[in-house]
């Protein structure tokens, strides 16, 4: 007989599991329509394989998995795919996700499909890979991929399955233990080949579930695998503490059961890695328990993965003014829910509804009083109600150090609490708080370093720009020395002090080049008028080009001159990003203490101007012929709209 | 040895002096660099705060030089992106009172907004890389424009400059990834019976359960 350690804290709810175990496992009548959400393990969504009007068969491959933390869906049945969108999943926030809709054709076809007759001719690899591609994940609760859970990266010296079940009224891994232990057994043995035959193999099952335990144990004789029994306690089936009664070791805080040499699998996980390599079958149904006294039927069911809710409820004879509240899951973890259209998904385990006199609408919360029973029920030795002031407090760096990360949302403390006080729901929030506050720190870390890797690359450019210029200009001078080719030179130089003059300088430089290129031009059109009669047509010819000559230096006298207009903060290094900055600081400075009308006003007058650039640069570029005419023209057309938008604005308010 | 001394006691000493300030002097300066603090690292403290936007609305170039500016003791509310948490935090970093965000530079908002290329209408000019601080954009000359959505910091600085008008700040689309459970009403809230149906089953208080 194995040893078995104490479960810390924990709380006795009433079980209320007698009621679904009296008829054996059912099925259903297959639904109207099946919806398949895409993402039901953690990890990232499977990707759609097959497009609506794709009629499928049972088995076939409906989404493939996407990187290593995925698993793929299937078909539950044969069937024409009607729909692949968003459509409300069972999830605590009511949200919709990507969900493939089936309509069943009712023929229920199996697509070819063949199994490993003896599995230990084939590599762990390869089994894994089955089970990867067969969309096996955890059917305990959380959904996590098994084909990871099974590649740890540390060896494993103890196998555990968790046939616990301790929350209250569900009971399907209860019933599956009746009536499959065998397959149980086998994917044990399966699990424990791929995880390289473990020195020890262990099932847990809770003391509440005499038929279950004698079931399994038939089939355990000629086997290495143990069956252990212990008190009926919530929360014994956490991960962590199955571990801790089983062999008496705690997982680290933040670690994994893998490092310290174990692997804890559901029984229903065991059963569904057996189906995927003996009969090469998919994960396309569960078993699911569905009860409370609003439905007149309490059972389990062999339940098609996808199936609405509405169609579980109906055959169950749900009476929806007696029920208090749907909830998916059990009354400790579970979320209630509103729309009844959602899916059954891979770890969906219960679905219950309550009466009214069964789950009573909560007693409004009253302050705490430090009873203390909620660290004594704690099963992560925690101190809820320490917890509780700091979640309150919003003291996330507190939460960190009263390690906060360990609380495995049991909810035995809020049970416990004779204030009311709804204790998990503020751990939920404040570990949803932390997790999105470590995400944005990630992120602005990284545009940190991508802001900073720019300031050094631009810095680094006017640097290299400054030596090559320095470089020039050490040449020249050399050349001024040895050789008498002065005037290139002397324009070297000229350049050279062109830049280094101050803007101001610069400015009247190019004013004073304008002048005289405007005196030439003048000049160049004289003459040319003056010739106008009389003169041969060669004479005529070089006083146009004289004048088209002056015309461009004129044009490029001009455009340089706008080059070298003084910009407001000449100290500053012109980049264009510090420009930009700069604008938008202005814009914002003035925006602030602007009424709604005076910033329509300031939106319109900047629309205007820049509705005016945009038109002269297609003008210009309808002369040029550019290439982009269409591009200006439709952002022309687009300010105008806008324009327009924010004239109606401005009328509407001023009216 | 020990005659040289006794005969010379003055340029012993100062002898001895020199090559005592020679030996520490040498150690020192080896501290000095092996030991070298980088930055100021109050600085960089309140560096780590702000949200590193980079978009220049508090009227520095960037979110570390107006770090820096703190620190040399400009005020601490000149943040919109990071809004009041910000504020908040920098007060308690500084052990100060945290005042309001000044709106001289913009408003607080709650919609998280990136830059969004209308990529068929991009004319590919370049002016957008070179206005985005965090090199969030890719693309070369007279080619499409597109911004990596996971490094934008929704800054605005790419939407003036481009000619085209092809840049939309677009609101972040919720998703279920980034749903948190909220915190429960208040006591005061749950005297509210629409506020009941909030509270999940594990909330009950079982005992009352039959
Ligand atoms: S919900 Fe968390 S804090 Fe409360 S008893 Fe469970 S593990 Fe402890
Ligand atoms: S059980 Fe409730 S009242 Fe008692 S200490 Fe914990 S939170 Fe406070
Ligand atoms: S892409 Fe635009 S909005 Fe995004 S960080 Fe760069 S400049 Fe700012
Ligand atoms: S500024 Fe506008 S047109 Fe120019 S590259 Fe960027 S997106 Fe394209």
């Amino acid at each position: 007989m194995r040893k078995i350690w104490n479960l810390i804290g924990g709380v006795h709810p009433p079980e209320n599991k007698h009621q679904s175990v009296k008829d054996s496992v059912g099925s259903l009548p297959l639904p109207e329509k099946l919806i398949i959400p895409l993402n039901q393990h953690i990890g990232a969504p499977s990707k759609a394989i097959v497009a609506i009007g794709d009629k499928v068969l049972k088995g076939q491959v409906l989404a493939n998995p996407k990187g290593v933390l995925s698993a793929g869906v299937h078909a539950p049945t044969s069937g024409l795919v009607s729909d692949i969108g968003d459509h409300p999943i069972p999830h605590p926030s009511g949200m919709s996700a990507h969900c493939i809709t089936l309509i069943p054709d009712g023929e229920d076809q199996w697509i070819a499909h063949e199994g490993l007759s003896n599995y230990r001719d084939h590599v762990p690899e390869k089994l894994l890979e089955i089970i990867r591609l067969s969309g096996v994940a955890g059917l305990g609760g959380a959904g996590f991929p098994t084909a990871v859970k099974l590649n740890p990266q540390k060896p494993i010296s103890t196998l555990i399955l968790n046939g616990t079940e301790c929350e209250p009224y569900i009971t399907s891994d209860d019933m599956l233990m009746r009536e499959h232990p065998e397959d149980i057994v086998q994917g044990i043995e399966i699990l424990s080949y791929i995880l390289g035959d473990p020195k020890e193999v262990v099932i847990g099952v809770e003391d509440n579930k005499p038929e279950a335990y004698a079931a399994l144990k038939s089939y355990l004789k000629n086997t290495t695998i143990e069956l252990a029994t212990f008190e009926t306690r919530y929360p014994s089936g956490g991960e962590k503490q199955l571990i801790q009664i089983l062999t008496g070791t705690e997982v680290p805080a933040k670690g994994l059961p893998s490092d310290i040499g174990i692997a804890c699998l559901n029984v229903g996980t065991a059963y569904a890695v057996y189906r995927a390599i003996v009969f090469g079958e998919p994960l396309i149904s569960r078993i699911t328990t569905v009860t409370g006294k609003a439905c007149t039927i309490n059972r389990n069911y062999e339940i098609l993965i996808g199936t609405p809710i509405s169609h579980l409820l109906k055959h169950n004879a749900f009476n929806k003014k007696n029920c208090s509240r749907l909830i998916v899951g059990g009354p400790m973890m579970g979320f209630a829910l509103e729309n009844l259209d959602i899916p059954v998904i891979k770890t969906t385990n219960c679905i219950l509804a309550p009466s009214e006199e069964e789950f009573p609408s909560p007693q409004p919360a009253q302050a705490c009083i430090r009873c203390g029973m909620c660290a004594e029920a704690c099963p992560a030795s925690l101190l809820p109600q320490q917890l509780l002031w700091y979640a309150q407090s919003k003291n996330y760096e507190k939460l960190e150090v009263q390690n906060l990360a360990d609380c495995i949302e049991c909810g035995a403390c809020s049970y416990v609490c004779p204030s009311n006080i709804p204790l998990v729901q503020y751990y939920r929030a404040s570990k949803g708080e932390m997790k999105k506050q470590a995400e944005e720190k990630v992120s602005a870390d990284r545009a940190r370093q991508r802001f900073e890797f720019q300031k050094n690359r631009k810095e680094k450019e006017i640097f290299a720009k400054k030596v090559q210029r320095d470089v020039r200009l050490k040449a020249a001078a050399q050349a001024n020395k040895t050789s008498g080719t002065e005037g290139i030179i002397q324009a070297a130089l000229d350049r050279a002090e062109a830049k280094k003059s101050s803007p101001e300088d610069q400015h009247s430089r190019s004013t004073r080049r304008i002048a005289r290129f405007e005196d030439q031009l003048r000049s160049a059109q004289e003459k040319l008028e003056s010739l106008k009669e009389g003169v041969t047509s060669d004479q005529h010819e070089q006083a146009k080009a004289a004048v088209e000559d002056a015309k461009i230096r004129l044009a490029e006298a001009i455009s340089s001159h706008g080059l070298s207009m003084p910009i407001s903060n000449p100290s500053e290094t012109p980049d264009s990003a510090s420009e930009a900055i700069t604008r938008a600081q202005a814009k914002v400075t003035i925006q602030a203490g602007l009424s709604d009308e005076e910033k329509l006003c300031n939106t319109i007058v900047s629309l205007t101007a820049r509705l005016e650039k945009a038109t002269t640069r297609l003008e210009i570029a309808k002369t040029e012929g550019s290439e982009h005419i269409d591009a200006f023209t439709v952002a022309a057309d687009k300010l105008k709209e806008k324009l327009a938008t924010a004239e109606a604005d401005l009328s509407k308010i001023r009216t | 040895m020990y005659d040289i001394i006794i005969q010379h006691p003055l340029y012993s000493a100062l002898l001895a002096l020199a090559g005592l300030s020679v030996i520490f002097g040498g150690i020192l300066g080896y501290a000095a660099i092996k030991f070298k603090v980088e930055g100021d690292p109050i600085v960089q403290q309140i560096d780590k705060l702000l949200p590193q936007t980079q978009c220049g609305q508090c009227g520095y170039p960037g979110c570390k030089p107006y770090a820096q500016a703190i620190a040399d003791g400009d005020t601490i509310n000149k943040c919109p992106p990071g809004g009041q948490t910000t504020i908040n935090a920098i007060a308690d970093l500084l052990d100060v009172d945290a005042p309001s965000l000044d709106s001289e530079h913009g408003e607080e908002s709650d919609t998280r907004t990136i830059a969004y290329i209308r990529e068929d209408e991009c004319i590919g000019c370049t002016k957008c890389i070179q206005a985005c601080p965090v090199d969030a954009i890719l693309g070369a000359a007279k080619l499409m424009h597109t911004v990596i959505v996971s490094e934008c910091t929704g800054c605005d600085l790419c939407v003036d400059p481009c000619p085209v008008d092809c840049i939309d700040m677009l609101p972040v689309r919720k998703g279920l990834s980034d749903w948190k459970w909220g915190l429960p009403p208040s006591v005061r809230e749950q005297l509210t019976p629409s506020k009941l149906s909030d509270i999940i089953a594990s909330d009950t208080n079982g005992a009352n359960t039959p």
